[in-house]
Order: C-alpha cells, then sequence, then structure tokens
C-alpha cells in the first residue's frame, strides 16, 4: 500500500522508520459504511484500514464527497460503521467519549459559557472538582494564548480564536487521539496559515497524536507526518504517503522542491490529469470593447 | 480647494477636517439616508419617534373622530326637541330621522328640533374614557357586591397565573423530552397533537361538572388551552437545537443526563424564554371564554355588565387596562431575559429599544 514515489532520502526513511517503532493508538480495520437512499445502496467508505502512531500528525485527504468526515465521525463515535472496527490502544471503541477529542469546523463553543467554562465543560464531564477544573482550564487557555478572553462569550470572539478554544476544550480532557474536522476550513486565509502554525506549536508540546481531516493539499503537506489519500466512489485508501518536507516546519519551505514534489504527487492522485475540456459552452459574444481578450 | 495650493502639511489637515466636517453631523440627523431602505438599521432618534408615534398615531386618529364634527358623528344628540314627542333632550337619534322629523315640524309651522352630530354610545371620547379610569378606582360601583375594576383585573390576573403555571410545569419538561429523545416525542406528540385542535372551551360544561362553578375550572380550561401547544411548541424548539454542540458534548465525555441538563437546557433557555413569552399572551386569549363559565368573574364578567349599562368608557378603560398590563408585563419580561442571558447576540433588537434600553453593546474585541 506504501507506494514510494521519490527516491527516500536515507533521514526520511529512519525518520518513518522511528516513527512505525511507536505504539499504534488508532487501528482502523477493514472500516466501511453504506448508506441506503430510496433504495440505491451507497458505498461511502469501502474497506478502510490503517493506522497511527503514538505523537504523529496524520492527515486525511480527498475530494470532496469521497467520506473524509464520515470516516472522522466513525472514529469519534458520532456514527456507527457498516462493519469493521476501531481500536483505540487495542481496545474497540463504542460511542463517543473523551478518549478520542474532536475539533469540528464549524464553531460547536458552547454559547451561553465563558472561554473558561467551555475548557472546563470536559473536566466537569468527568468529574472533576470545581477548582481542579478551573486551574487546569486556566493552563489550557494560556497554552492557546487567549488569557486576556478568558471571561469572554464566544460570540465575542473571532473565528481562530473560537477554533483555539475549541482545541483547548478537547485537550483539556487529555484524549489520547485529537480529531479535527477542516477545524481551519471556515477561517480566512491569513487566520488559517496563523492557525496552522499554532497548531504545530502545541502539538510539539503536547502529548498528543493527531488525525486531521482537509482538502487542502498545502494545508496537509505543512501539518503532516503521513498522508492518508482517500479515493471517491467508492471512498478507498488510494495511497498512504510518507511526508519527506523535513521537521520543524516553516512556511518558507513551501517553495522548497520537496515540498512542492509532494504537492504536485497528491494533486495528481486528487485531481488526475483530465484531457482539454472537449465541450465548450456556447456563450455568445456580449462585448464590443476589449477585443484583445483571449 | 483653495486657488493658491497650500504647503504640503497644511493642505492635509484641512482634507482632515473636512472630512471631520462631514462624518459629525450626520449621525444626528433624522433623514440622513432612505428611511425605508430594507433591513438597514435606523438612527437611534428615528427609532425613538417612531416608537411615540406609534402609540399617538391611534390616539390622534381616536381624537380626530371623537372631536371633529364633521368626521364620521352619523348621529344627532338633540338639545332641544321642540315638539317632536319622542325627542328628549340628551337622547341620540340618526341624521335622517331627525331630517325627516324637522322636515314634518317645518311643514306645521313648528320651529325645528335642535341637535349637535354625535359618535354613538359604543364610541365613547378619549377624555371620557381617562374620566372612566379615574372614578373606576374613586367610586364604588353601581350595585352592591359588585367587583371594583381593580378587584375584576386582580381576579383575572390569579386565574391566568395559576392556568399557566400549572401548564408550564407539566408543559415545559414535557415538551423538553420530547424534543430530546424522539422515542418519547412519538409516543407523545401525536396524541397532543390530536387534543390540540379540540378548542378549550368545549371543556367547560365538562370542567364545570368536575370541578365546581368557582376558579378551578377556569383555571383548568387556561390550562387545556395552553398546555398542548406548550408541549408542541417547546419540542420544537428543543429540536432546533444545533446537533453540533450535542455532538461536541459526546466528544467531550457527557453522558445522557449530562447533556440534557448541561447542554439542551442552556442551549435552548433563550427561545424557551421566549417562547414562554409568546404562550403567555396565548393565555390571555382563553381568559375570556374561561371566566364566563360557571359564575363569570373577572374582567369579562366587569365587561359584560358595564356593556349591560351602557357605560362604554368603562369597557374602553378596562380593555385599555389589560393592554397595559399584557405589554408591561412583556416588557419587564424582554428586561428580566436580558439580564439571565448574558450571552446573547443582538440584545435589545425589541421594538421598544429606544425607550426602555440604554444601549449596551456587546463588548468588541
Amino acid at each position: 500500500m506504501n507506494s514510494q514515489y521519490l527516491p527516500q532520502n536515507q533521514d526520511v526513511a529512519t525518520r518513518f522508520a522511528k516513527l512505525k517503532d511507536r505504539p499504534v493508538v488508532l487501528d482502523v480495520r477493514n472500516l466501511t459504511k453504506g448508506f441506503s437512499s430510496g433504495g440505491n445502496q451507497h458505498t461511502a467508505l469501502d474497506r478502510i484500514s490503517f493506522q497511527v502512531f503514538r505523537r504523529e500528525f496524520m492527515c486525511v485527504l480527498g475530494p470532496s464527497g469521497c467520506g473524509k468526515s464520515t470516516l472522522i465521525r466513525i472514529i469519534a463515535g458520532l456514527d456507527t460503521p457498516t462493519s469493521g472496527e476501531i481500536l483505540l490502544d487495542g481496545n474497540q471503541v463504542q460511542g463517543p467519549g473523551s478518549d478520542r477529542g474532536m475539533v469540528f469546523q464549524s464553531y460547536t463553543l458552547f454559547p451561553w459559557l465563558t472561554v473558561k467554562k467551555n475548557v472546563m465543560f470536559g473536566l466537569r464531564m468527568s468529574g472533576q472538582s470545581l477548582s481542579v477544573a478551573e486551574s487546569e482550564a486556566l493552563e489550557w487557555i494560556d497554552l492557546v494564548g487567549l488569557k486576556k478572553f478568558k471571561n469572554s462569550y464566544p460570540h465575542q470572539l473571532s473565528g481562530g480564536m473560537k477554533q483555539r478554544v475549541a482545541i483547548a476544550r478537547a485537550l483539556a480532557n487529555r484524549p489520547r487521539i485529537l480529531l479535527m474536522d477542516e477545524p481551519f476550513g471556515a477561517l480566512d486565509a491569513q487566520s488559517r496559515a496563523q492557525m496552522q502554525a499554532y497548531l504545530l506549536d502545541i502539538w510539539k508540546n503536547v502529548d498528543v497524536t493527531i488525525l486531521f481531516i482537509t482538502h487542502d493539499l498545502d494545508e496537509a503537506v505543512y501539518l503532516s507526518d503521513r498522508i492518508l489519500v482517500l479515493g471517491t466512489n467508492p471512498s478507498r485508501v488510494s495511497e498512504l504517503i510518507e511526508n519527506p518536507v523535513p521537521r520543524p516546519r516553516n512556511r518558507a519551505q513551501f517553495t522548497s522542491a520537496t515540498f512542492r514534489a509532494t504537492h504536485h504527487h497528491l494533486e495528481e492522485l486528487i485531481h488526475p490529469p483530465c484531457a482539454e475540456v472537449q465541450e465548450r459552452f456556447p456563450i455568445p459574444r456580449m462585448t464590443t470593447i476589449g477585443d484583445d481578450v483571449e | 480647494m483653495s486657488s493658491t495650493s497650500p504647503p504640503n502639511g497644511e493642505r492635509s489637515t484641512t482634507l482632515v477636517d473636512q472630512a471631520k466636517k462631514q462624518t459629525r453631523p450626520i449621525d444626528k440627523h433624522l433623514f440622513r439616508k432612505n428611511l425605508l431602505a430594507p433591513f438597514s438599521p435606523l438612527t437611534h432618534l428615528t427609532q425613538t419617534v417612531m416608537v411615540w408615534l406609534s402609540f399617538l398615531l391611534p390616539i390622534v386618529v381616536w381624537c380626530i373622530v371623537s372631536y371633529v364634527p364633521f368626521v364620521w358623528h352619523p348621529l344627532i344628540k338633540i338639545t332641544d326637541p321642540s315638539k317632536v314627542s319622542y325627542f328628549k333632550p340628551d337622547i341620540l337619534v340618526e341624521k335622517k330621522t331627525f331630517a325627516l322629523e324637522n322636515e314634518k315640524l317645518g311643514k306645521s309651522g313648528f320651529p325645528p328640533a335642535q341637535g349637535i352630530p354625535a359618535n354613538p354610545v359604543f364610541l365613547p371620547a378619549p377624555h371620557e374614557v381617562v374620566l372612566a379610569l379615574y372614578k373606576s378606582f374613586t367610586t364604588p360601583p353601581r350595585r352592591n357586591g359588585e367587583p371594583w375594576l381593580h378587584e375584576s383585573i386582580w381576579h383575572s390576573i390569579q386565574i391566568i397565573f395559576w392556568g399557566f403555571l400549572w401548564s408550564s410545569i407539566f408543559g415545559v419538561p414535557l415538551g423538553i423530552l420530547c424534543g430530546t429523545f424522539p422515542l418519547i416525542s412519538r409516543l407523545g406528540e401525536p396524541a397532543v397533537d390530536f387534543i390540540r385542535y379540540m378548542p378549550a372551551p368545549v371543556f367547560g360544561a365538562l370542567a364545570v361538572a368536575v370541578m365546581g362553578i368557582y376558579d378551578s375550572p377556569k383555571i383548568a380550561i387556561i390550562f387545556l388551552g395552553t398546555f398542548f401547544q406548550q408541549v408542541l411548541v417547546i419540542a420544537n424548539t428543543t429540536r432546533k437545537l444545533d446537533t453540533s454542540l450535542i455532538e461536541a458534548a459526546q466528544t467531550l465525555g457527557a453522558g445522557r443526563l449530562q447533556i440534557l441538563f448541561k447542554v439542551v437546557l442552556p442551549g435552548i433557555s433563550v427561545d424557551l424564554y421566549s417562547d414562554m413569552r409568546i404562550l403567555l399572551g396565548w393565555a390571555w386569549t382563553y381568559l375570556t371564554v374561561a371566566e364566563l363559565i360557571g359564575t363569570s368573574s373577572g374582567i369579562s364578567y366587569f365587561i359584560n355588565q358595564q356593556a349591560k349599562y351602557r357605560v362604554y368608557d368603562n369597557v374602553f378603560a378596562c380593555i385599555f387596562l389589560i393592554g397595559l398590563i399584557g405589554f408591561t408585563t412583556d416588557r419587564l419580561l424582554d428586561f428580566i431575559g436580558r439580564g439571565l442571558f448574558p450571552w446573547k447576540q443582538n440584545q435589545n433588537s425589541g421594538f421598544f429599544k429606544g425607550l426602555f434600553t440604554s444601549n449596551s453593546k456587546a463588548l468588541e474585541t
């Protein structure tokens, strides 16, 4: 399954050999999800199998409609698979739980709670005392740099800040794996870049494994250790790529040869080069000036 | 733009001054832009003016109809009956009859009867209503044992209060449960939906048979009228809660009861509160029917009684008081609501903004 598309540099090969020596946190085995709508059987996920190792940052990439979100929702326990199993630290998972934290694309902060109370939510659910929950929550808020806003309500925050709170809220539960479903999809380009850097910083400093869904190729290459590429109709694993771009990452690498090569390879996987557009739309000429427009 | 070109520094200050000049007076100006631009917010001043106008305009129309003799005034109030046998001073006759009788008098050589244009007895003038309002608190009722106006209203308020309270005690939890758990919804809502279409008043006779003739059946009617609507409305409100919030809570380890009490309840509280305000208004509409069941009482009895005496000033005074009570309660609840839900966005979006609230804008970051 792990096809090599570039002659792997020795450094890169050792890096991934070391990665695969770590214990497996998440083990997805033959996961299949079918929907039936109006008598039509539709397979959203077809026998997906992969493993995520401890402290790994894995991105799941695929064209829209390939079932990325369904996959992560099943892992979170919010959907049930038709067949197959999911093991977390070797134990089969049943339903949602605090061992798998989730950050959604839509802002899911509780609007009636302040930033601090939002982050405390999971800790309180698991029966922590108020004082312990509060002091831990403040640490996590500090970590995402929102100490000044601890008593603000979500509607007073920008989109990026909301997602930072959501990350702090998920991490406060100390999940085994952090599931992120296109968390920066709704942000503008600038805050998106900022959030990616933040996330890498957080990941470096916190003992957490991340499974990150995106449809943005740059984002996937910039963040990930390995990239799981899904195809469509039905969705299978088309490739599991070991990202050769060295760490620590920075935005200057976007123009490096390795980065571009990885990006290009992903591009070909996701948008296969299609023949010259055969059919042209019959658009009549509606302008008389600017005839130099081709 | 002056003809001599000033040095650079001076020119930039004049540009800033010009910009200031342009922006300063605009804010206070009532007609700064097209007032009917769709969805565009009004200035504070415009809003205040409109709020006052919404109350003043109907009163002005009422005054015109009452005090300008050539507007409407379909009747004649007799001042001098002359020789017409059935004309008495101060009685109201139709203009046609008046003209006809005067024609007859003219033929027989008598002086014509005199009269002034008047409105029907059911439309008292504003000052008469104000006077009646004042008198209702100062002069005792016409007959011994009849309730004062304020006693009638207080009785009605109590009926509403207990009916609505009992309805809410059962309706709110049931509604929330129906909205949260599809199983309970399937079990409860079809029956509720069926009963909802039976008008509450049809249970009147039954309520009297079971609960006697005094206040209990009246409270029961308010209960029946409110409860079934309440369950459905609140169930719908609960279902509208963003499911991703529940999913987020689940991934944070919240159990079933925790989701119910820590996510669903606070999540719907704002909408629940405004539902309750609307439902309270509905409870008032059932009041009139409820009060005519068994022994009549409260404002409905008062209004009926006054209408029998043809004292329409009192009827209007009473109707006005009911409106005032409803309006005040709603504003009060709105005001309390603002304190209850500090996280709510777009606060003070109510139409009465200009009068009751200082502009407490959400903290901008």
